[in-house]
């Protein structure tokens, strides 16, 4: 008897030890599985779905653990390195290059560009220090506003990739014509239990957040984890700040890039213009959801974090579409995605103010 | 801010703390200069269109900005609830159309924003210290709070009229995704009166159709009241030094101010001469119906007669509102905020409830933008219900820092002068982007780049300038200060624990 009281507290105190919303995700998450089950969709093909938009967007996501370490806070200005991504593919596709070679290449020159974008953006954070938040979003929104004229004016002539009439590139740049389409989610794809695991794309995020968690155990990124933590005191220890701090961004830049490639081809699309203008909000809301805060981030909450989020954003749709007949069931979600996800970046900023308060 | 005495040292400062404002007015310069499709009467008359659909929603940004909450973006969640306000008087048009149809917007609109002011006021108390994050994310959360209550709510939950126009036809839940104010009496031709026999006059452009006149005379009279102002400005400092001091008008600039005021009275008559001569001569040729087609007619005197009127009641209102605020700052709870605005911990030794004297700077600014969004739609006449207040925000506050503003100061003048640079910007640059890159979607992207360019710009230089400022007084006095500080905020605590 005493023995099941004591099993039932510490269950409790271990459901009170997850931070508010990861549970309040993870339990809205859990009823829209059941609900989905209930109203007649094969619980596979709900698993299925949650783990093909993880897949896409783990990597966007990862990109928020430096920028938050390195006290820079959550990457409001992901647009870049995104941007970054998108430019990396399309000069490797004007080549013609195609299927593994275009992804690896691509991935390549995706970093290069990420980092160099990611060692200004990192000295801009250096020159606004304090207020990183406020301006972060605004630079990452103009760097997609200024790419809308890039992709309207790059000397490119792949028929593939222009306008159909007129100049300039497609909003929407099929990868089929380039064989590049799924190419990571069909490697090694296997069915257990009417679970479609996409094994190549779900390799790649674990390496990347295998990666990323041996970087934070080196000195350098020791070093930026110290930086976040108390700036004066890693000062005081010899860590050159604004060093670490531009290390973080091109990192979490670079990530980013990296991660709209595997996007790209989770989609099969390499999407343009205002395409990448609002993605940030959507990945630290992931990264929020997962357990982290804005000054601390694992690699664990993004693994738990882009699961429930995204996966509440897939199963949303479907599950929706029965329960609420007669409505607009697309507009519903959006609206719902845009409630969850900026609440939860809400809450994180109060809970940001009553750290610094303390 | 960077003291030199040489002039070179002048220029320089000059040129480095009004930037912003110096590369619009070179954007829009050149605009004026490639530009092929341009005439002076139709870029008069889409600033003033742009002038009165935008100036109260750009005015909503300065009280927070005194109280020290930054630029508010949250003014989005004032533009939702006057939003909320047009659909309900629309779905009960049958009752009350037309002007007083509008009226009643504004006084159910009110209510509305000031329940929703109170709430972003208390969330900014939550997250101080990162305002400007927080009210641009607040207003993406009640964008999605709006349209879950507009899409489903009404008509899911809140039971309504089946068939009615307001609702997506076939289901009844959830507005349609766009509707119209309906055309204003004096709009509604026989023709479209016939075709829809049973259809009440409409609310669009209501207001600003209730007194107009012409744009010259409007000129004249802004010309001989800001003449007045001058002078009886100019009376009051001989006898108030204190006055004197703080406006600091040189007698130079006086009489350059008062030439200038006395040349547009000028030109206001000469041009409204012209076009009296040259209505009298329509009048006696009877052959020719138009002006431009009369023989001998100059330009000036064509491009002058294609100016529209202007909508007295709206300039009004727009200028009882920027005199309010004026008025406001000078109030005991407009010097409260402005010592909230300087500093908190101080605000807070002085007997000033900080956390309520926020909240009331943001329920101020969430009704100013609420009725402006009322104003804004008005003029527009058509509604995109799920859609239309989502640039709001990031188009008043580039308006407002391209006239000057930062993100702690913040002035009429400064929306005065933003709302012209800014919306001169918007209209030329489809010109300029056809110009440099000969694609018309060119010009889309530039404006938007120059939106968040210029917010990004203005919020960097500010904060840029802040940290300069403070490295240089890096030295024990800031130590010193800190010790002092830490002592402070350990009172406030205390101070707290009493407050409501």
């Amino acid at each position: 008897m005493s023995e099941k009281v004591t099993e039932n507290v510490s269950f409790l105190s271990l459901i009170r030890k997850i931070p508010f919303s990861t549970r309040a995700v993870g339990l809205f998450y859990i009823a829209v599985v059941i609900t989905g089950v209930v109203v007649g969709w094969p619980f596979g093909m709900l698993i299925s779905s949650s783990l093909h938009l993880f897949g896409v967007w783990a990597i966007l996501t990862l990109a928020n653990v430096p920028s938050i370490q390195s006290g820079t806070g959550p990457n409001f200005a992901l647009p870049i390195g995104i941007v970054s991504g998108l430019l990396a593919m399309v000069l490797i596709l004007a080549m013609n290059v195609m299927g593994w070679m275009f992804m690896l290449l691509s991935t390549i020159l995706a970093i290069i560009l990420g980092s160099i974008a990611g060692f200004f953006y990192g000295r801009l954070m250096n020159a606004v220090k304090g207020s990183e938040m406020a301006i972060a979003p605004y630079t990452g929104f103009a760097i997609t506003a200024i790419f809308g004229l890039v992709w309207l004016t790059l000397p490119i002539d792949h028929p593939n990739m222009l306008f159909f009439l007129g100049d300039g590139l497609r909003h929407q740049i099929p990868l089929d014509y380039f064989n590049a389409n799924f190419i990571l989610a069909n490697l090694l794809q296997f069915e257990i239990a009417g679970v479609t695991v996409r094994t190549g794309e779900l390799i790649v995020v674990f390496v990347a957040c295998a990666l990323m968690w041996l970087f934070f155990r080196t000195k350098t990124g020791i070093a930026i984890s110290a930086v976040g933590r108390s700036p004066m005191f890693a000062k005081a220890a010899g860590i050159n700040v604004n060093r670490s701090r531009i290390i973080a961004n091109m990192i979490s830049t670079a990530v980013a890039a990296v991660g709209i490639v595997v996007y790209a081809q989770g989609f099969g699309f390499v999407q343009l213009y205002d395409f990448p203008m609002f993605f940030a909000f959507p990945a630290i809301a992931g990264i929020l959801v997962g357990g982290a805060s804005g000054q601390r981030a694992r690699v664990m909450n993004v693994i738990v974090g882009a699961f429930l989020f995204q996966g509440l954003l897939a199963l949303a749709l479907p599950v929706f579409t029965r329960v609420l007949a007669d409505t607009d069931v697309g507009g519903v979600v959006n609206q719902i995605r845009m409630i969850v996800q900026n609440g939860i970046i809400l809450y994180a900023l109060a809970l940001m103010a009553r750290g610094a308060k303390q | 801010m960077i003291e030199k005495t040489s002039l070179a040292g002048k220029a320089r400062s000059f040129l480095f703390n009004n930037m912003v404002m110096l590369v619009f007015l070179g954007f829009v310069i050149f605009g004026f200069a490639v530009a092929e499709t341009f005439t002076a009467s139709s870029f008069t008359n889409d600033i003033m269109t742009r002038f009165f659909r935008n100036g109260l929603l750009v005015l909503a940004l300065i009280i927070p900005v005194m109280a020290g909450l930054g630029l508010n973006f949250g003014i989005v969640v004032g533009a939702l609830a006057g939003m909320l306000a047009l659909i309900f008087i629309r779905y009960h048009y049958a009752v009350l159309h037309g002007f007083p149809a509008l009226m009643l917007a504004f006084l159910v609109a009110t209510p509305i924003a000031i329940l929703f002011g109170f709430l972003t006021g208390k969330l900014y108390n939550k997250t101080k210290g990162q305002e400007m994050i927080a009210s641009l994310i607040v207003s993406f959360f009640a964008e999605g709070v709006y349209g879950l209550f507009v899409l489903f709510g009404i008509g899911g939950l809140i039971p309504v009229r089946p068939g009615h126009r307001m609702m997506n036809p076939g289901t009844d839940i959830g507005v349609r995704g766009a509707f119209e104010l309906g055309l204003p009496a004096e709009e509604l031709t026989q023709a479209v009166r016939g075709a829809a026999a049973d259809e009440y006059p409409g609310m669009a452009r209501t207001l600003n159709l209730l007194w107009r006149i012409e744009f010259v005379y409007a000129l004249a009279v802004i010309a001989v009241a800001m003449f007045l102002f001058l002078i009886i400005r100019r009376l009051i400092m001989r006898r108030n030094s204190a006055l004197a001091l703080t406006v600091n008008e040189p007698l130079w600039a006086f009489i350059v101010k008062s030439v200038l005021c006395g040349a547009v009275v000028a030109f206001a008559f000469y041009s409204s001469g012209v076009i009296y001569y040259w209505y009298n001569v329509l009048h006696n040729t009877p052959d020719i119906d138009r002006l431009d087609l009369l023989p001998g007619i100059s330009t000036f005197a064509v491009e002058i007669s294609r100016i529209n009127q202007v909508p007295v009641v709206t300039s009004l209102v727009i200028g009882a509102i920027a005199l309010f605020i004026v008025y406001f700052s000078k109030t005991k709870l407009g010097q409260d905020c402005r010592s909230v605005g300087q500093s908190q911990p101080i605000a807070n030794v002085s007997g000033i409830n900080v956390d309520r004297t926020r909240i009331i700077a943001t329920i101020f600014s969430t009704v100013l933008a609420a009725w402006g969004m009322i104003i804004y739609l008005h003029d527009i006449g058509h509604v995109a219900t799920y859609t239309i207040h989502r640039n709001i925000g990031f188009f008043s506050v580039a308006a407002i820092l391209v006239g000057g503003a930062t993100a702690a100061r913040a002035s009429v003048k400064n929306a005065i002068v933003g709302l012209f640079l800014f919306h001169a910007m918007f209209i030329v640059s489809p010109h300029v982007g056809l110009f440099l890159f000969d694609d018309g979607n060119a010009g889309e992207y530039m404006r938007t780049f120059l939106v968040y360019g210029v917010i990004g710009l203005s919020l960097g230089l500010y904060v840029w300038k802040n940290l300069k400022v403070a490295r240089d007084k890096e030295s024990l006095a800031t130590m010193m200060n800190k010790i002092g500080k830490n002592k402070q905020v350990a009172t406030n605590d205390n101070a707290n624990r009493g407050g409501p």
